[in-house]
């Protein structure tokens, strides 16, 4: 598991938020904003309609991490992103990230989150530890 | 002979940004974690690990209890933030406001039961390209004082 190289891929990571997640992850979350959930509100403040939470797209890259340490929570250690592009409810994510550096079960990573060919995460680094 | 007058040499200086706020600190009440809360929000993050939804299989693999996503960092961090985030001396126009970027490093991992500080500081407010950059530092420990995460928020404020 830990003999990833530089260059290496990790398993990329697919999902399609429905339309009813972003109500959700904002219940779940705590975060009141209703830009995400509300809209006629995101509308009101000029946006095409509801968005993603970056938050919710950051756990996304952050599973897929954590996916490659079977499932082990303890194995993220640190995770950096920048938030881009909007996301949309009912469009795949698609996580992608690629092996900087490894050695020593340590294994730092560059990841992109995008739908389509819009990139709602990038830049984001990760180190992962890998027992 | 009239005399034009000499153009100003230079504009009138802008309202710089407001930096008043950098250096100070908030506290954040103490958060206490719940298993239902960490279920749901493993539910909302699509997070399916057993370890996330029933203590039994998250004791067998060595917690303490039910475990949280290390994302559920946001779940506990986001009260203390939002007292930074209201304080006048801040002067964010929350109106205007998109979160820019977000780091965790993460520690001690988080269970059911604990009981979560967060203590926010301000770090540094910058103007580039005519928008307002505010970071934080969120750091929390739980009831051991054993930190939990170290997180750093980033917001950008448009049209400063």
């Amino acid at each position: 598991m830990s003999d990833f190289e530089a260059g290496d891929s990790l398993p990329e990571l697919r999902v399609t938020p429905d339309a009813g997640l972003t109500k959700r992850y904002a219940e779940a979350s705590g975060d009141p904003n209703p830009i995400h959930f509300d809209e006629d509100f995101a509308k009101s403040v000029g946006l095409p309609g509801c968005i993603l939470h970056g938050l919710w797209s950051m756990a996304q890259v952050a599973r897929a991490h954590t996916d490659v340490a079977g499932g082990d929570p303890r194995s993220l250690k640190r995770l950096a992103v920048q938030f881009r592009g909007m996301g949309f409810p009912e469009q795949e994510v698609v996580v992608t990230s690629t092996v900087k550096e490894a050695g020593d079960g340590r294994v730092v990573t560059e990841t992109v989150a995008a739908q389509g060919d819009n990139q709602i995460i990038r830049n984001a680094e990760a180190e992962l530890e890998l027992s | 002979m009239s005399v034009r007058q000499r153009p100003p040499t230079r504009l009138p200086r802008r309202m710089a940004l407001k930096t008043d706020a950098v250096g100070k600190e908030w506290a954040g009440d103490p958060f206490e974690v719940e298993a239902e809360r960490i279920a749901k929000y493993a539910d909302a993050v699509g997070e399916g690990n057993p370890v996330y939804h029933d203590a039994e299989a998250a004791k067998e693999a060595g917690f303490r209890d039910l475990v949280a996503p290390p994302m559920f960092a946001v779940v506990y961090q986001f009260p203390a933030m939002a007292l930074a985030g209201v304080d006048p001396e801040v002067e964010m126009n929350i109106a205007q406001l998109v979160h820019g970027g977000q780091e965790f490093a993460w520690g001690e991992p988080v269970c059911a039961g604990d009981e979560i500080s967060t203590t926010v500081t301000c770090k540094s407010i910058e103007e580039r390209d005519g928008k307002g950059f505010y970071a934080f530092e969120a750091v929390s420990t739980n009831q051991d004082g054993a930190e939990t995460v170290r997180g750093t928020w980033t917001n950008i404020v448009r049209g400063v």
